[in-house]
């Protein structure tokens, strides 16, 4: 269709908010001074061809040009027809649409809460859900903090997703090989002392001093988001989320196959951020072949985020399908690769779990600690785990009252 | 035209700069050749991608003999600052410097400063060294794997690379009055910044294709049999499909190459392969999988191909 059709309707300006806001989704920097002058564009060029149509929001909302191909194929759904729209926007927005039968009704609320949340639309106008709101007060705060995000509806998970933004975050150190100023250090700056005598014409010699600097050490996070994981991986987004504003965090996610995503989590915004991800893997709440990404990141990936010696955490339920024997091996290698391999499994939310799953019991032996990160609790305990001095795995897992 | 007109300028159009360096023995595909052109001639930094051992390094040491500049190398690794990038004080001399000037009876407090940190006492490292003017023309400046030092070096190469110069506090800001031919590396252990490539050319070095091995390996290795030369291109381009850690590069299939003619080997056999696969594959890993079996059935494609190339 041409965009005439668009105009016809008087609701060409609406539509370009609409698409903005789908590009600002993706990633794109689009603002609502962007918008206007979009709209503005538009009308001064002229509804036209749907080439010029094409160019003159490309000039407006494109400012780096690998966003160049994300505008194309919004470009293309988008102005297409609109019942487009919203397929776009569930395509881009923070949710991995879970496709299971059995929980239908709940996901259909969590999907709609998340997707139309604060966005306006019809559907959310007809359907208040002010009860769910009504559930979540002060007098809930210990079982909030114990629930398990399986069991949470939306409006605890967004409060949930909350207070993990303000986890206190882990504090270890590790030392680089960059030398600071630092008076306690154990070499000697000679250049800075120099200059320090020249300052007092060389009566007074201080002698200065440099040490290492110690930062913490980057974390690779290595996100299982297959069927079985669905309701964890999106509260351990966003527990990497905010991890990764104060250290290097590369994430990957795998199910079927290996997606990094570190970029696309790097965004400020955490929102933002998780809609970015989601649209980025295309394998959601698919099956898992745990070896095979794991292979995948030993040879593409291994080298260049290992380098420096990271925390890699692996969050996986370790429910393999085909377990073949390629599988301590690719573990044998992540293993060596870091400083401390941690494997956190939602499954020990279970009392008397027993690693006898077959992929379990051959990843288990790899790493160096297996923690639960089913609620907030546990993930507190971990930040606290991080912190500390490496320890051995442990099971069952340390219980803090 | 003789090679004494030709030194020192650089070349004209992309097919000179491939005749450049091959010149050398280093054999480049159109990709490279157009890349290498367009750095020379625009005066931007060239940052070449790319697995160990494709010949990275090598483009800088070519271009640098090409062009009768000097190669100035600056290898980078975890923990690399400015004393050992760009210069360093001598404190030695600098300490007898202020002891003489007291046993002098000097009490001149900024004449000392002026003295002790003044040219005589600098120490220059890599990156000053390719700023400052030199007889030959403007050096080649190889900083070499930038993968390996942390980002904080990498915002301060951004300086160096974009204005051609760098600040020393006690002299002053040091501008290059000619720019360094200027080539960064990185096998990619991490992600260079983007506001660094943004300053750079940039291009991916892959594997050669099998005829373009077998150029550098008639470059680089005249002397070996033809027959061998063919086999093993032929063998390593079978190897590079197979499921490894790490594929072999071009300095593997060098190595190997002339593993093989030291031997006195003509021709290759499974027995061969076995004993000198170290040669070519450096995870135990990989050596491991690569048995017998698997040796023959390369070989027999090696041969296949070869027969078929000639």
């Amino acid at each position: 269709m041409t965009t005439a059709t668009a105009a016809e309707d008087g609701r060409l300006a609406e539509n370009i908010a609409w698409f903005g806001r789908a590009l600002r989704a993706a990633g794109l920097k689009v603002g609502p001074g962007r918008i206007l002058d979009a709209v503005a564009a538009v009308e001064m060029a002229g509804v036209g061809a749907r080439e010029d149509f094409y160019w003159t929001l490309h000039a407006l909302f494109v400012s780096r040009h690998e966003d160049s191909v994300v505008f194309d194929q919004a470009f293309r759904l988008f102005w297409r027809r609109r019942a487009h729209q919203e397929r776009l926007i569930a395509m881009l927005s923070p949710v991995a649409v879970p496709q299971r039968e059995q929980k239908r009704e709940s996901v259909l609320r969590r999907v709609e809460e998340a997707l139309f949340a604060g966005v306006g639309t019809e559907r959310q106008v007809e359907k208040p859900r002010v009860e769910v709101e009504a559930r979540l007060s002060a007098s809930v705060e210990d079982v909030l903090r114990t629930k398990d995000f399986a069991q949470m509806s939306a409006a605890e998970l967004a409060e949930a997703r909350r207070r993990i933004a303000h986890l206190r975050m882990p504090d270890d150190r590790a030392r680089t090989r960059r030398l600071v100023p630092d008076p306690k250090g154990r070499r000697l700056d000679l250049r800075a002392s120099l200059r320090a005598a020249v300052a007092t014409g060389g009566d007074l010699v201080l002698l200065k001093r440099r040490g290492e600097r110690e930062k913490p050490p980057p974390v690779v996070a290595l996100v299982d988001i297959s069927g079985s994981m669905a309701d964890y991986s999106r509260p351990i987004l966003s527990f990497l989320h905010a991890l990764a504003a104060r250290r290097k965090v590369s994430v990957f996610l795998f199910g079927t196959r290996l997606t990094n995503v570190t970029r696309q989590l790097a965004r400020r915004d955490p929102d933002a951020a998780l809609a970015a991800v989601s649209a980025s893997a295309r394998d959601w709440a698919g099956g898992t072949r745990i070896a095979a990404s794991l292979r995948a990141f030993n040879v593409e990936w291994s080298r260049r985020v290992t380098a420096q010696n990271p925390v890699v955490l692996l969050f996986t339920d370790g429910l393999e399908r085909e377990v073949d024997d390629t599988l301590p091996g690719e573990m044998a290698r992540l293993k060596r690769s870091c400083r401390r391999l941690v494997w956190l499994n939602p499954l020990l939310r279970y009392e008397g779990f027993e690693p006898k799953a077959q992929g379990v019991a051959a990843m288990l032996p790899q790493v160096d600690e297996m923690r639960p990160v089913h609620d907030l609790k546990s993930l507190e305990s971990l930040v606290a785990a991080l912190s500390g001095p490496i320890s051995r795995w442990s099971l069952p897992p340390p219980v803090r009252k | 035209m003789t090679a004494d007109a030709t030194r020192g300028a650089l070349p004209g159009s992309i097919d000179d700069t491939g005749r450049l360096l091959a010149g050398q023995g280093y054999v480049a595909d159109r990709a490279l050749s157009t890349v290498v052109f367009l750095a020379l001639r625009m005066g931007r930094p060239l940052l070449l991608e790319g697995e160990a051992g494709v010949g990275k390094t090598e483009v800088a040491k070519t271009l640098a003999a090409a062009l009768g500049r000097r190669l100035i190398r600056l290898q980078c690794y975890e923990g690399l600052d400015l004393s050992a990038a760009v210069y360093e004080w001598n404190h030695a001399a600098q300490m007898i410097a202020i002891r003489l000037a007291e046993a002098a009876g000097e009490s001149e407090k900024g004449a000392i400063a002026a003295d002790i940190f003044s040219d005589r006492y600098l120490l220059r490292r890599p990156l000053l060294e390719a700023l400052e003017p030199h007889a030959e023309g403007p050096p080649v400046l190889l900083v070499d794997e930038l993968d390996r030092t942390d980002e904080a070096f990498e915002a301060f190469l951004l300086e160096v690379l974009s204005d051609h110069q760098v600040t020393i506090p006690e002299l002053g800001t040091i501008k290059a009055a000619a720019p360094p031919i200027v080539i960064l590396t990185s096998n990619r252990t991490r992600e260079i910044h983007d506001a660094l490539k943004r300053r750079c050319l940039y291009h991916w070095v892959d594997y050669p294709d099998a005829a373009r091995e077998m150029e550098i390996l008639r470059a680089r290795l005249p002397d070996a049999p033809a027959r061998l030369s063919a086999e093993v291109v032929a063998f390593v381009q079978a190897l590079r499909k197979e499921d490894l850690f790490k594929v072999p590069g071009v300095a593997e299939t060098l190595d190997w190459a002339s593993a093989l003619v030291e031997l006195n080997a003509v021709s290759l056999d499974p027995g061969l392969v076995g004993d000198t696969l170290g040669v070519l594959l450096k995870y135990q890993d990989d050596i491991a999988r690569t048995d017998a079996p698997r040796i023959e059935r390369l070989i027999e494609e090696a041969r296949q191909a070869s027969r078929a190339a000639e």
